[in-house]
């Protein structure tokens, strides 16, 4: 796969599509989030503390996310039993997506596939109703990102769309 | 020095604010915390101990970051220390709720709140009709935009602290920013 990018897609790119299960017995396709802005929360690993961290705090600003209309969806190489019970444990209120099989697949289109551990970057993209790229990021790996370049995104984002 | 320029903080100190320490302190110290939070319970001691250090050269402001869905009394907790900030104790309560981290249920918070000799009915009320619900998602979406990303979560003078709230790293930088203000100021005076 050599026509990956190897750095994250930068702003203005269109977001490569992808269909991901949300659940064991359920997929979702970015297509079908057309018409409204999406955030992709790429993360290494369920469980581990920083992500835990970062989604409960995904968790608690959901209604501000709401608010412009956003969907938000974690991705990482986690299957989804996983997942579930990760979400179970966090109450978490959005879907996390399995890149599990081809592993790291839509890491790899994103551009933020870490080869050496088989995981992806703690990577942001805010997507919006097209489907264009308006703003990523790719925060140290062992960071939490925070969530104030996201709405500082959105924000510009509804600015730009109202 | 772990201060992050990046980090701004979006909403000053101002009158809504609960505050302990002068106006005219050289440096502020604010805090995104979270009654349940253990993190937040070991730095309300060390805080504790910097104030009594610096004295009148530090200002503290205590703002609400509760992580509602991992800790299930933050948010009723946050709110009754608001109900008894209406009554004029705030602090008392912050401090007690700190304290008493394991008991932050609605029957607990009423006891505390008879305990400070509050009105335990008007609290009561306020929290089961949620009148400070508002007031302490402002504060907690003014930390979300500020990059407020866990708690606790520290500013001096308007940007984020990302070193160790340990004692002593804390208190070395607050008292380098303090010399630094101190400073400034003379020289301001000086050239006037």
């Amino acid at each position: 796969m050599s026509d990956m990018p190897n750095t994250a897609l930068p702003a203005g790119t269109p977001a490569p599509n992808f269909a991901l299960p949300a659940a064991p017995d359920r997929s979702l396709s970015l297509e079908s989030l057309r018409g409204k802005p999406v955030i992709l929360a790429f993360y290494p690993a369920d469980w581990s503390p920083v992500c835990g961290d970062q989604m409960a705090l995904y968790n608690e600003v959901l209604p501000e996310f709401k608010r412009f209309n956003a969907e938000l969806l974690g991705i990482s190489v986690d299957g989804p039993w996983c997942h579930r019970a990760f979400t179970e444990h966090r109450n978490l209120h959005f879907p996390l997506l399995a890149d599990f099989e081809p592993k790291g697949r839509v890491a790899k289109e994103y551009g933020v596939y870490r080869n050496g551990e088989g995981v992806s970057e703690r990577a942001l993209f805010v997507i919006d109703s097209a489907g264009r790229i308006r703003w990523s990021y790719v925060s140290p790996i062992d960071v939490n990102p925070g969530a104030d370049g996201i709405l500082t995104a959105l924000e510009s984002l509804s600015g730009r769309e109202s | 020095m772990a201060i992050n320029m990046g980090s701004k903080l979006v909403l000053p100190v101002g009158a809504r604010d609960h505050v302990q320490g002068p106006a005219t302190a050289p440096v502020t110290l604010i805090e995104y915390g979270d009654f349940e939070c253990p993190y937040c319970a070991a730095a309300y001691l060390i805080v504790k101990k910097i104030q009594e250090l610096m004295e009148d050269e530090l200002r503290f402001v205590f703002r609400h970051f509760p992580l509602t869905q991992v800790h299930p009394h933050a948010e009723v907790a946050a709110e009754g220390s608001e109900a008894a900030g209406a009554q004029g104790e705030f602090w008392e309560m912050h401090d007690l709720l700190f304290e008493n981290q394991r008991t932050l249920d609605a029957w607990h918070l009423a006891q505390f709140a008879h305990q400070l000799g509050l009105n335990t009915r008007r609290f009561v009320r306020e929290l089961e009709e949620g009148s400070h619900r508002g007031r302490v998602r402002e504060d907690f979406l003014s930390g979300v935009k500020s990059g407020v990303n866990g708690t606790p979560a520290f500013f001096i003078n308007g940007f984020r602290y990302d070193g160790s709230w340990d004692i002593e790293p804390l208190l070395l930088a607050l008292k380098s920013v303090a010399a630094q203000e101190t400073t400034a100021s003379k020289t301001v005076g000086s050239v006037a």
